[in-house]
């Protein structure tokens, strides 16, 4: 009995946190505008936005799989090597034959995907290996696959047919193809997440794996599913991020990893899994692309990306601790009066 | 009392199979490089097979103390490149060659210090997060301080520390300072306090908490250390390869932590000991040793210590719950 006013208040708290910390990761993207704006005015207009669009399009589609791994608790540091992987097979396959179509590219990106995010996942869910050595291995493994199948040559852009350059510079209403791939991607899993049962099984798992098993989920299932996920949307932004380049090569998007945990830490996501939104990760991404966009634009040599980026994870996930714990804090004294 | 004992018993027996085990691999791979070699089979032909690879077993040695408390350390390999780059650079800039090598080695404590403040005084940052954030962030100071540059004309005093032997027995320098390494952490990991309570925060990080083991600064300990290791391993990886560059060392981090587990230090914590992981690093120079001979290309290579690493965790996972299930079976019967 007592619990459950508590538990009313909980939920306000809950519906609260959000709004808060995506209307500061807003007014941080349009701070951080006008001054890289002030220091370079080309950084404002449409044409650089639409690019930052397209340059962002797959670490848009990536940081939902991601976000799915970590919520229940887990990490996927697989996915740029499966996305390189994918990319290479498909590069290899429209060198081949130049008359698939754009969309049979796009489906086999995602099956292939799916196909080896399930490797993954069985090893995580039913091997029970603790998931980051389980995906620093498959890191390592996809990518060493991706060097054999190749034979460490690179597809280049002549080798292509424009119809498959044609998802990412093919423009419908003034808008890239791919940024229709992002936005499908994004209403399906806001659907997915927010309004199914599996999708909500996912977070039940990651708040509390035991009580998830005994009230009935199939953990295990779950586990391997959001690593199909991430592998399957992994294939989906291979496919994408060897159109827009117009190139597969050996170590495409390596390193690409931190890029995608950085996108998910500052959308909000925990690391200990049982938090993340479908929004938060959309503010999360397009903020790290504005600023890979904006450091050559301000003439910060590239060389500083790398480090900037362990920056952002380390101070957007102290961030998230704190926020969670001034949460609880207040919960707290709600219950006290 | 007698249950202690049973326990601590039945503990050595697993180590000491999973130990044979490890002898009987090496043994057997040592059969197939003799075959695939004539030049294996001989004293100086073992030292010299041994020396290459032992840069990364100083790292082992402390990584294995990181996976026995339950946490992991993927910034390994980042801080060997940054501790190697500022070593260089501060010898390019007229550091005298001994001052620049403990530059390297402050440096990686330093960097590992950081790390283990962050996820022993902030509950609930993870060591996964950390060290992945660390990983980006020190190999990119790394290449902010150098650029795609390299730096190389150390002094020709520095390259005996990877190449040079002690005296004339053919014995290399890098395997005296190894083993000297290798003792230290069995005694201290075994033979002390410290050790049992490093196991104990492994096992059960919450009652070694409150039986008075002081877990915050034990950890920052472990991790000041591994961050000290990766300068060590910078030091004789710089000496090596005779030239300083922000992308050496790229994926040590899989082989260090494939070696550890390989070694029988279990990832998810409070497992493993020294000696197997000493059997392990020469097991897996031989793999290695042998993948060379018949030209396995280093991508290649990585999948295949990829695959052993799960393999690994995999196979006594699979094991043990199939025990689990047979027991389940015989009880409802």
């Amino acid at each position: 009995m007592t619990n459950e006013p508590a538990k009313t208040k909980k939920e306000v708290a809950f519906s609260r946190l959000p709004g808060f910390r995506e209307l500061g990761i807003i007014i941080f993207i349009i701070l951080i505008s006008v001054l890289i704006g002030i220091r370079n005015p080309r950084f404002l207009t449409w044409g650089n936005f639409h690019d930052i669009l397209l340059d962002t399009a797959a670490l848009f589609v990536l940081s939902v799989g991601m976000m799915l791994v970590l919520v229940t608790g887990g990490i996927d540091l697989s996915m740029e090597s499966v996305l390189a992987l994918t990319g290479m097979v498909a590069g290899m396959m429209v060198k081949q034959n130049p008359q698939l179509s754009p969309l049979f590219m796009l489906l086999l990106g995602l099956i292939l995907g799916a196909l080896l995010g399930s490797i993954t996942g069985l090893i995580v869910a039913k091997g029970r290996v603790v998931p980051i050595i389980a995906t620093l291995s498959m890191m390592y493994i996809y990518r060493g696959i991706t060097f054999i199948i190749s034979g460490g040559k690179w597809i280049n852009a002549y080798e292509m047919p424009d119809s498959f350059k044609g998802i990412a510079t093919e423009r419908f209403l003034g808008l890239s193809k791919l940024i229709y791939i992002v936005l499908v991607v994004y209403l399906v899993f806001y659907y997915f997440v927010n309004h199914t049962r599996i999708g909500r099984e996912i977070y039940a798992v990651g708040s509390n794996k035991e009580a998830a098993r005994i009230i009935g989920i199939n953990t295990q299932f779950i586990t391997w599913l959001v690593y199909v996920i991430s592998g399957a949307l992994s294939g989906l932004a291979g496919v994408m991020w060897v159109a827009r380049y117009a190139s597969a090569q050996n170590d495409t998007a390596s390193g690409f990893v931190m890029t995608i945990v950085a996108a998910c830490v500052l959308g909000g996501v925990s690391i200990t899994g049982g938090v993340g939104t479908i929004p938060g990760i959309l503010l999360g991404s397009i903020t790290v692309g504005i600023i890979n966009n904006a450091l050559p634009m301000i003439r910060v040599s590239p060389f500083w990306k790398m480090a900037l980026q362990g920056l952002i994870i380390l101070v957007a996930a102290i961030v998230n601790i704190a926020i969670t714990r001034n949460m609880e804090k207040s919960q707290l004294k709600r219950r006290v009066i | 009392m007698e249950h202690q004992k049973s326990f601590s018993k039945r503990k050595l027996s697993i180590t000491f199979k999973w130990e044979w085990l490890l002898v009987i691999l090496i043994i057997g791979i040592s059969v197939v490089n003799g075959r695939l070699s004539s030049h294996f089979w001989s004293y100086t032909g073992i030292m010299d097979a041994l020396s290459v690879f032992l840069e990364k077993g100083f790292m082992v040695l402390s990584m294995a103390l990181v996976l026995i408390i339950g946490d992991i350390d993927i910034s390994v390999a980042s801080i060997v490149a940054l501790s190697s780059v500022s070593m260089a650079m501060s010898y390019k800039a007229g550091v005298p060659m001994a001052v620049a090598i403990l530059i390297a080695l402050a440096t990686g404590a330093g960097c590992g210090y950081f790390n283990g403040l962050l996820i022993s005084r902030i509950p609930g940052l993870s060591a996964i997060i950390v060290t992945l954030a660390g990983s980006s962030l020190y190999r990119g100071i790394a290449y902010i301080l150098l650029g795609d540059q390299a730096i190389g004309g150390f002094p020709s005093w520095y390259s005996y520390l990877a190449w040079g032997y002690i005296g004339r027995t053919h014995i290399p320098f890098i395997i005296v300072v190894f083993v000297g390494c290798a003792i230290i952490y069995g005694l201290l990991l075994h033979r002390t306090a410290w050790g049992r309570k490093v196991y104990a925060m492994g096992i059960n990080p919450v009652a070694a908490r409150f039986s008075g083991v002081p877990v915050a600064k034990i950890k920052q300990i472990i991790f000041a250390l591994n961050g000290l290791m990766a300068g060590v391993a910078a030091i004789f990886l710089t000496s090596k390869l005779g030239s300083s560059r922000p992308n050496i060392a790229t994926g040590y981090e899989l082989e260090v932590i494939a070696i550890a587990v390989l070694g029988g230090v279990s990832p998810s914590g409070g497992k493993g000991g020294i000696v197997g992981v000493c059997l392990a690093l020469i097991l897996m120079r031989l793999l290695r040793y042998g993948m060379g001979l018949v030209n396995v290309p280093g991508q290649v290579m990585m999948v295949i210590i990829g695959i052993v690493l799960i393999g690994v965790v995999v196979f006594p996972n699979v094991f043990s719950s199939l025990k689990v299930r047979k027991r389940e079976v015989k009880e409802i019967q």
